[in-house]
């Protein structure tokens, strides 16, 4: 049987907690649960852990046959080898992922880097967005000369949107 | 550049400079990055694997941090030579293993390592000595928004860099320093060091070995978390851990040599002893003796210029690095005397260890010292 969590391994140490009134099976290499600190008498990390792998369980209910469009990665696959297939499997297993991300990470909201390629169009949007506001506010005040002006600039916009 | 020249210059991270720079011996910063719209190596044919790796390699070869760099397909690479950047932390283990469809490129220093097709499309490392995770940090960035005017990488507003692992996703930045503990191994306080770091999110890691059991008393400490954190905060929150680690590590060594100066003067003595004379010896133990022999320096038991050669050691008495200078493929028995002579060498003119001399400067007196008659 391999662990949990880096499948990799052969699971040595077996783990049984209740959690939430549910029981929870866990099976962990050598290495693994001496990194998790499962022998840590808090329990702790073992929780932790317990929520972390609990929500790859949940991921599979998704149903093990829902297939990436874009790669054909499945949910099986994704068991099987703790990766995903490409970008848009982020989107296809969005639901299930949801919560794995959650016990994993300290957030669930990217706030690091953003790439200038983001930044711009995120720009953009926000120009967008004033410009459409603009229109519909010279609309309602029948400034018929701003809106032909506004409705220009926004043509023009939605053509560096879509480069 | 060639393989040769790789190996002839020694890397800046592996010269022993920077903050902290006898306890902290390298500070890495990694970034994970995709090409949108393309499977990840793992899963991705091998054609496609080819097709990004053609459209991505030029663009890694044209940046101006990679001038004369070092850059080799890894079907081209024999395993010893793979291995010895394995041994450099140049290349992963996981990378070591590829071929076809995967390459690396470096720079002379070796302070900039791009792994393509690894486990993501895209790793990028920056490796310095000491304590400089901001500065390492500072060269990967710019590298990654120089690379992204030209690569449209995978990204998504809500969960940032997507990553192959989830675990990656978000900054796609794994940050991490190697700390030598020999002081708070020997004084059995590092399991407690641990346990506190791990509580707070960090991973702790022997570097060689299984688990926590540290060859070398050498430990990787990273952060564990990629999502939900800005890049410059989880380097500041590994840095001040980081610091705390040296401070602690520190009194270590005071404490052993105010109250147990004989086991830390027996420790360094035999170390002295075994690798000045010894004729076989396996690469775990001779790291562990260096590593006795590394706290001996940084204690002023050797003198300050014996540093260098023991930290060199480390390196050249890895396997692979021991077959690559000897030019031929070596068994386990041959590599552990070859191993030996060339640790011998290198320790012929050292001198003995100086204890008084330590106690003295600890402002410990004699007293704890043991005297000649003992
Ligand atoms: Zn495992
Ligand atoms: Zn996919």
């Amino acid at each position: 049987m391999l662990c949990d969590v880096c499948k990799c391994n052969d699971a040595t140490v077996f783990l049984t907690q209740i959690l939430e009134g549910k029981m929870q099976k866990v099976n962990l290499c050598d290495a693994c649960s001496k990194e998790k600190g499962v022998q840590d008498p808090t329990g702790f990390a073992l929780a932790d852990l317990l929520l972390g792998i609990g929500a790859a369980e949940e991921m599979e209910k998704g149903g093990p046959t829902q297939r990436c469009p874009v790669c054909g990665f499945t949910q099986a696959d994704f068991k099987k080898t703790g990766r995903l297939g490409c970008s848009s499997c982020y989107v296809t297993f969005a639901e299930g992922l949801g919560s794995l991300l959650k016990a994993m990470h300290k957030g669930t909201e990217h706030v690091g880097k953003l790439p200038q390629r983001a930044h711009r169009a995120l720009e953009l949007n926000d120009r967008m967005r004033n410009l459409t506001e603009n229109l519909q506010k010279a609309v309602a005040e029948e400034n018929y000369e701003t809106a032909a002006s506004l409705r220009d600039q926004i043509k023009q916009l939605e053509g560096e949107l879509a480069t | 550049m060639k393989f040769a020249n790789v190996m002839a210059t020694g890397g800046e991270w592996l010269r022993g400079e920077g903050p902290h720079h006898q306890i902290v011996i390298s500070s890495r910063v990694r970034l994970a990055r995709n090409v949108r719209n393309r499977a990840f190596p793992g899963w991705a044919k091998k054609a496609e694997r080819i097709m990004v790796l053609e459209q991505i390699k030029p663009r890694i070869e044209e940046l101006p941090e990679m001038q004369d760099s070092f850059s080799e397909l890894l079907q081209d690479l024999s395993a010893l030579e793979k291995q010895v950047l394995v041994e450099r932390h140049l290349i992963s283990r996981e990378h070591a293993a590829k071929s076809v469809g995967s390459a690396v490129i470096m720079n002379r220093r070796q302070t900039l390592s791009i792994m393509v097709n690894e486990e993501d499309h895209l790793r990028m490392q920056s490796i310095r000595s000491g304590l400089q995770l901001k500065s390492a940090f500072k060269l990967v960035d710019k590298v990654d928004s120089t690379l992204e005017s030209k690569l449209d990488f995978a990204y998504d507003p809500h969960l940032g860099y997507l990553t192959a692992c989830p675990t990656n996703v978000g900054t796609g930045m794994r940050a991490s320093a190697m700390l030598h503990l020999p002081g708070l191994v020997l004084s059995e306080l590092i399991n407690q060091v641990i346990q506190a770091v791990n509580k707070i999110g960090l991973a702790v890691r022997g570097l060689y070995g299984e688990g926590t059991e540290a060859m070398g008393n050498l430990f990787q400490i990273s952060n564990q978390t990629t999502l939900g954190e800005k890049e410059e905060e989880i380097i500041s929150r590994l840095s001040k851990v980081i610091e705390t680690i040296i401070e602690k590590e520190h009194d270590a060594r005071q404490m052993l040599i105010q109250r147990k100066s004989n086991t830390l003067w027996d420790q360094i003595g035999r170390a002295y002893g075994i690798l000045t004379f010894a004729h076989a010896m396996t690469s775990k133990e001779a790291l562990n003796l260096l590593s006795i022999m590394k706290l001996g320096v940084d204690l002023g038991a050797f003198p300050e210029d014996r540093r260098l050669p023991i930290d060199e050691l480390f390196i050249e008495t890895q396997p692979a690095h021991l077959q690559k200078s000897s030019q031929q493929k070596l068994n386990a028995e041959e590599r552990d005397q070859l191993r030996a002579q060339i640790i011998r060498e290198r320790l012929k003119l050292f001198p003995k260890p100086d204890i008084i001399k330590v106690a003295r400067e600890s402002g410990n007196g004699a007293s704890s010292a043991p005297s000649k008659n003992e």
